[in-house]
């Protein structure tokens, strides 16, 4: 009479279709939510996925219904005090239809709240971008390899034999081998079977008889299949090609940039440092910080540790430069610069930097962007960069940050995907 | 000494399957007549996912149902709702979906509720039987997913979605109110679609036909007879056949939407009977499990705590109250039905002289098969009930300073009463009547629809946007006018008239 069935290992993501087409729908509204929270979250939830609110107007079904207004009557449960005929003063903007629904749970109700996954935040997060000019690729031959088949082999494992080519090889063998003695066979029976009644006796009759025994025996004693036929698929591994790209974080610690300004440039590092992650999962981070000194450190140092002291941007050009002579050779490697600092240098290093950029640095690199954090105006730094800009304008490109709001619009700038 | 069906709280399939048969023999002994039952045992992920759904089993893709999946999984992540414990889909066999969350005692109770108690009422109740076909609709909802699924391969998402946007927008006027429609399955309805395609291009051919006939068909342009003939109250179904512009396909999207909104059009009449009948017959059903020993103390104790937590009336006052709740209202009548059946008082002699005293399963059954919310109101809300519940009814008007009290529950206010709660479930009332006025076929084709006042209460703004999407399903001009006794109130224009 009833049937009980156990559902539960059915798929569960039936809605999954429905979920992608809302957010496939109001694509602009959540990116914007995202790039919103970008700049809200604190630097460790930066990549977490999580609630995002977009405004319920933006998102409505529209029906058609009854607006306030002419005579309505209501129907209520629990009357404590009323009697027939009584008069209560209408409330306020109320309307008598219930009251007014101010929410209390902390989300307006003009907001409508959802959660995506951390891999669904990021997606809408870097979505649109991409490293510039990404164009050397190498042969590595050593990182990753993929299989294509390369034809038929006499040797090989067991678990590859090609058994159509196998059989057919031996019979190839069984045909070759026996194909004079199949010949002399058959003429021999044809002269038995010429010969008379009376013909078949005497030592001819038997030799020709022993022959035939002889041939059919040997015939039978050729192997059906012999190892020298087994067939193997032959696979060889190919090297795939491989874009390899390196980043070059290089951020200025010293003392002149406060603690909200480093903080600012560690927002956007961890931002570029995400979408490297994300989308390029073979790019190599380099992590430079520089006050009077340059020093390569890790990622963990780069982003939480402290330090301060005077400001020699000219450093850490220079400790790039050895960098990318020492183990990032510019014919195989795509190299990337990214740069932030408040603008401020010693007044005579600035000279250097020019220097070092356009001859050693700029020429190595694919692309290169510096970040200036500060609300003052622009110090010697800026106006020396302005002039590497002018003269490389496809490889350097400058911005200028004053809030953490303007972070991810900044950069979501330097690396929008720019169409051929 | 019988023994009890079960002790623990942790369920099997094994008790489910007694349990089943204990209520189902149970049921029979009761005389509710019932579809055979499915019985689908599903994760929390799932209910959620049913959820999406709104009650279908199968349902073609669309992102509205996306963002009502996104909104169940936020809130009930964050511990912000619970969920059902049951969905029941009125199909045949009845399909009814447990949570496996739920305790053994639950388990029970939705089986009652769900399994008997709403399965009886789908296979029962004259709304049902006349516009839904249990049979058929699993077989029509795989039609449909197909179908769209398949006009977005070869169309496009963007453009599906945009036509089933707008008709979700007048889903509420796609249902017939008075004429029964013909029952399908979904192989005739394919073999059919072809057939219809071809015919109904040919039909709207006819219709928007410019070449004039002859020399004299000009001269009675003015007298000729208005298109439609009668104002349609069915504006999907109008637009399926007559709208100047659409692709077959659209045609048939329009009309998918249309066959969905027929079906669930009963079960938008019918919540007060339909839950009240469910809540009485797993109060009943289970009772009558423990007064034969079937079910243990603590059972009862866990079931009478939901049963009480589900039929609770929170006072028209109180910050979370959200309207009558239909299930306390059902609940209450339908108790209070066999109470007037077994134990009549000298009112009840005098309110419902046919009943009183009557057999009181009869009775319930004949109430069950024949109203709907808003005649079962009228015709069996009882002084108790209405004075359990302290009901008392406000008038609104604009006109007036304050709101008045009309009537409250004592003599002189029970009909009245009673009355203006049937018309808080009569759907003509409630939802906006707007129909079909007129075509302009020889001139700008523009489409012409009638809104008739009642009780003077205008149009909510959404309206301006709805306009916008039968615009796009009409493709010309789209004018709609507010008519209260014969006057325009207000117009409504899409593309908007310039001032």
């Amino acid at each position: 009479m009833s049937y009980i069935i156990d559902r539960r290992l059915n798929t569960k993501n039936k809605s999954a279709v429905n979920r992608q087409r809302f957010l496939r729908r109001y694509r602009a509204q959540i990116h914007k939510a995202v790039s919103d929270a970008v700049g809200e979250r604190s630097i460790k939830d930066m990549d977490r996925g999580g609630k995002i609110s977009i405004p319920t107007k933006d998102i409505g079904e529209p029906v058609i219904y009854h607006g306030s207004g002419g005579r309505s009557t209501r129907v209520l449960p629990g009357n404590k005090h009323f009697s027939e005929g009584d008069l209560i003063p209408r409330p306020e903007g109320g309307g008598g239809e219930g009251g007014s629904k101010a929410s209390n749970t902390g989300e307006g109700e003009d907001d409508f709240s959802f959660t995506i996954s951390q891999e669904e935040f990021l997606n809408f997060m870097f979505e649109g971008l991409e490293l510039p000019n990404l164009v050397k690729r190498q042969l590595t031959g050593v990182e990753e390899f993929k299989q294509v088949r390369a034809g038929i082999a006499n040797e090989g494992t067991p678990g590859k034999i090609n058994i159509v080519r196998s059989l057919r090889s031996a019979n190839m063998r069984r045909i070759a081998l026996t194909g004079k003695k199949r010949k002399r066979l058959a003429e021999l029976e044809a002269t038995l079977e010429a010969l008379s009644p009376g013909e078949r006796t005497g030592p001819g009759y038997d030799a020709l008889l022993d022959e035939i025994a002889k041939l059919r025996k040997a015939i039978a004693a050729t192997p059906w299949l012999d190892t020298f036929d087994l067939k193997y698929n032959l696979h060889i591994k190919q090297p795939i090609p491989r874009s390899k790209a390196v980043m070059f974080c290089i951020m200025d610690v010293s003392g002149s940039m406060d603690q909200a300004t480093k903080d600012i440039a560690k927002r956007f590092f961890i931002l570029l440092y995400l979408f490297l992650q994300r989308n390029y999962e073979k790019t190599e981070v380099v992590f430079i910080r520089h006050h009077t000194i340059a020093k390569e450190v890790d990622e963990d140092e780069f982003f939480h540790s402290r330090e301060t002291g005077g400001t020699v941007v000219s450093s850490s050009l220079r400790l790039m430069h050895e960098i990318i002579t020492d183990r990032y050779s510019p014919s195989e490697w795509n190299i990337y610069g990214a740069q932030a600092s408040d603008g401020d240098n010693w007044d005579d290093d600035s000279g250097n930097c020019k220097e070092l950029m356009l001859n050693n640095v700029l020429p190595n690199c694919q692309h290169y962007s510096y970040i200036e954090i500060t609300p003052r105006s622009h110090q010697s730094l800026w106006h020396t960069y302005e002039e590497v800009q002018a003269t490389c304008p496809d490889r350097f490109a400058m911005q200028h940050i004053v809030t953490a709001a303007d972070i991810y619009p900044v950069f979501r700038e330097l690396f929008h995907k720019r169409v051929a | 000494m019988t023994q009890p069906l079960f002790t623990t709280s942790e369920w099997n399939f094994d008790l489910i399957r007694d349990c089943d048969r204990a209520i189902g023999e149970l049921a029979r002994e009761f005389r509710l007549d019932t579809y055979p039952n499915q019985i689908e045992v599903i994760s929390s992920e799932q209910m959620m996912d049913a959820y999406a759904a709104v009650g279908m089993p199968i349902g073609y893709h669309h992102w509205s149902y996306g963002k009502q999946f996104l909104s169940t999984e936020h809130s009930y992540k964050r511990g912000q709702m619970g969920l059902a414990y049951e969905i029941v889909i009125n199909s045949n066999p009845c399909i009814a979906y447990l949570m496996e969350e739920n305790t053994m005692a639950m388990q029970a109770l939705v089986i009652a509720h769900a399994c008997y108690g709403h399965n009886s009422f789908f296979k029962g109740n004259y709304l049902f039987k006349t516009w839904t076909d249990a049979d058929s609709i699993i077989d029509y909802l795989v039609f449909a997913k197909n179908y769209i699924s398949k006009c977005e391969e070869r169309y496009g998402i963007d453009q599906v979605e945009e036509i089933i946007d707008s008709c979700h927008a007048l889903m509420n006027y796609g249902v017939d109110r008075y004429k029964r429609p013909y029952p399908i399955s979904a192989q005739e309805e394919e073999q059919r679609q072809a057939e219809r395609e071809e015919y109904l291009q040919r039909q709207v051919n006819d219709l928007w036909r410019t070449i004039p006939k002859s020399e004299h068909a000009e001269g009675d342009a003015k007298t000729a007879q208005r298109f439609p003939s009668e104002p349609q109250e069915n504006i999907l179904y109008f637009l399926e056949k007559n709208s100047p512009l659409l692709e077959s396909w659209q045609r048939e999207i329009i009309r998918i939407v249309r066959k969905i909104a027929q079906y669930f059009y009963p079960q938008r009449q019918t919540q007060v009977m339909n839950e009240g009948w469910a809540c009485f017959w797993h109060y009943t059903l289970l009772n009558e499990l423990y007064a034969r020993g079937l079910v243990t103390d603590g059972f009862m104790l866990e079931f009478l705590q939901s049963h009480t937590s589900v039929i609770a009336q929170l006072p028209y006052d109180h910050p979370y109250f959200s309207g009558i709740n239909p299930y306390t209202l059902g609940f209450a009548m339908m108790m209070d039905i066999r109470r007037i059946c077994e134990n009549p008082t000298a009112e009840d002699r005098d309110w419902f002289p046919d009943i009183a005293g009557k057999d009181w399963n009869e009775t319930l059954q004949f109430a069950m098969r024949n109203f709907k919310d808003e005649s079962f109101i009228l015709q069996f809300l009882s002084p108790k009930v209405m004075r359990d519940l302290k009901l008392f009814s406000i008038i609104d008007d604009d006109n007036e300073d304050n709101i008045e009290v009309a009537a409250i529950h004592n003599e002189g206010g029970f009909r009245k009463l009673r009355e203006m709660l049937a018309g808080q479930y009569n759907l003509g009332n409630r939802e906006p009547n707007i129909q079909v006025y007129s075509v302009n076929i020889r001139g700008d084709r523009s489409l012409t629809l009638h809104h008739t006042m009642h009780d003077r209460k205008p149009l909510a703004d959404s309206v301006h946007e709805v306009l916008r999407h039968l615009h796009r399903l009409w493709g010309f001009d789209v004018h709609l006018y507010s008519v209260d006794n014969g006057e325009i109130k207000a117009e409504y224009h899409c593309p908007p008239k310039p001032e």
